[in-house]
């Protein structure tokens, strides 16, 4: 019986914790990545979710000729800085933030309409804490039309 | 004893949730060309070929601010007449024509505002709001944001801004209600509409040196990723099968043979830096085509398609 008690109040756990995460990485995207788009527009999508040290995620989109793109991808204060790769078709690799002081925006044109990868990676701390880090990771996207 | 069970129990729920902030805290950070080759290309599934399906994945739809200014900036004119009427407002009361609407009336917003139709915009956002509301994404678009945009009506970024902030909301707050399909749903509606706004513009015109024909053929490279997010959405967290993502596979079926008869390759890319600007250049090159009878049924299934969703 005690046994129940515990398990239901830890899935209660879980479920709040989760939804107090979402909130938080909602909140960040809105109030804190969004302003790395300035002066660009931000299209609209959200994608962000709680990574670990450790975790990659890939997110695929087209861009299109006759538009300028700023890519934003921040992690909140938790994490060490993301690295991340924009990779076309033939798996080249077209940006790779680590040769750029780890920046956490990369603004970029395009000749001709064309798929992409961008890949982004949580990297360990290597801080002596016994619980790798977790937290936010915002992928955002600002357009404006090309002059 | 019930009763101490349950004060354990709150005890072992607090006990859990500071541990948690604890470590959450302490984790804190330490933060201290080649030439371009138009003989080698690929194709619109390459880019897919290595998916690693243990990593998180997103996929990234055109949003319909994105989309209206894709048509925009192809050379689309305005035309009121193309809009989904306010009229049907009312008749949408499922889950799946409420998410359908509110990304085709967001585009039909986005649209308007591009044009600096100002009523229309009010009357689209009010449209988009109960959409909204019949989806319980509660304050999305408040009246607040009808406020704001009532006094911004003459500033074209500001309406930007307001339109990409209220998509935000509903976006974030789908998926924050682990609500991804109906977020799918939205983004395939205002997908839809820009699709549909772009081939009634082009009308029985020259398909030839068409910027705005261009556009809507690459929409071929989108459309792949449409099929993956749907996909991906096929079943919610339960395994349970979603009845509304499944029949919209089957609804996109018809696209899918249309877009199967344009070709798009894509070429090598060189990346060229301006370090005046900061900006970079992608150098490609991207072919398009298709045959005038092939267009000509492309544009028939997406009007078919809009026809289904605004019923």
């Amino acid at each position: 019986m005690r046994r129940t008690y515990y398990l239901i109040t830890l899935v209660f756990a879980l479920a709040l914790l989760n939804n107090i995460a979402s909130a938080q990485c909602k909140g960040f995207a809105k109030k804190i990545c969004k302003l790395e788009l300035i002066p660009y527009i931000h299209d609209g999508n959200y994608h962000a979710a709680i990574l670990t040290e450790g975790e990659e995620a890939e997110l695929y989109k087209t861009f299109y000729s006759g538009q300028n793109y700023r890519l934003a991808i921040c992690g909140s204060d938790a994490l060490p800085d993301i690295e991340f790769k924009v990779i076309d078709a033939y798996k080249n690799v077209l940006y790779d933030n680590t040769e750029h002081n780890k920046d956490r925006v990369w603004d970029f044109q395009l000749e001709a309409s064309q798929q992409l990868k961008i890949t982004v990676k949580v990297p360990n701390s290597n801080t002596e804490s016994e619980y790798p880090a977790s937290g936010c990771v915002a992928i955002m996207f600002g357009f404006k039309e090309s002059e | 004893m019930p009763k101490k069970h349950f004060i354990n129990s709150l005890i072992f729920l607090s006990i859990f949730v500071v541990s948690l902030v604890i470590v959450s805290c302490n984790t804190g950070k330490k933060k201290s060309a080649k030439d371009v080759s138009i003989e080698d290309f690929v194709t619109e599934d390459d880019i897919f070929d290595d998916i690693d399906k243990a990593k998180k994945i997103f996929y990234s739809l055109p949003s319909p601010l994105e989309t209206a200014m894709l048509i925009k900036s192809a050379g689309a004119e305005y035309d009121e007449e193309l809009l989904n009427s306010l009229d049907n407002v009312s008749q949408y009361t499922t889950s799946k024509s409420l998410a359908l609407n509110l990304g085709i009336y967001t585009t039909d917003l986005s649209f308007a505002s591009l044009f600096d139709q100002t009523q229309t915009s009010i009357s689209y956002m009010t449209a988009a709001q109960e959409m909204a509301e019949g989806l319980d994404i509660n304050d999305a678009i408040d009246s607040e944001t009808m406020t704001r945009l009532e006094e911004n009506l003459q500033n074209r970024d500001i309406v930007m801004d307001i339109i990409s902030e209220t998509f935000l909301n509903s976006s974030s707050y789908l998926k924050e209600q682990r609500r991804p399909d109906v977020a799918a749903i939205v983004l395939v509606g205002g997908w839809i509409e820009g699709l549909y706004i772009a081939t009634q513009l082009i009308g029985d015109k020259d398909i030839t040196n068409n910027k705005l024909v261009d556009r809507v053929l690459e929409q071929k490279l989108s459309f792949n990723i449409v099929q993956r997010m749907l996909d991906d959405n096929k079943e919610n967290e339960n395994g349970e099968q979603n009845e509304d993502i499944v029949d919209m596979i089957s609804e996109l079926k018809e696209l899918k043979e249309a877009f199967d008869k344009v070709k798009v390759q894509t070429s090598q890319t060189e990346t060229i830096d301006n370090k005046e600007t900061n900006i970079t250049t992608l150098k490609s090159q991207t072919t398009v085509s298709v045959t005038p009878e092939d267009f000509k049924k492309l544009q028939l299934v997406v009007d078919n398609l809009r026809t289904s969703f605004i019923q």
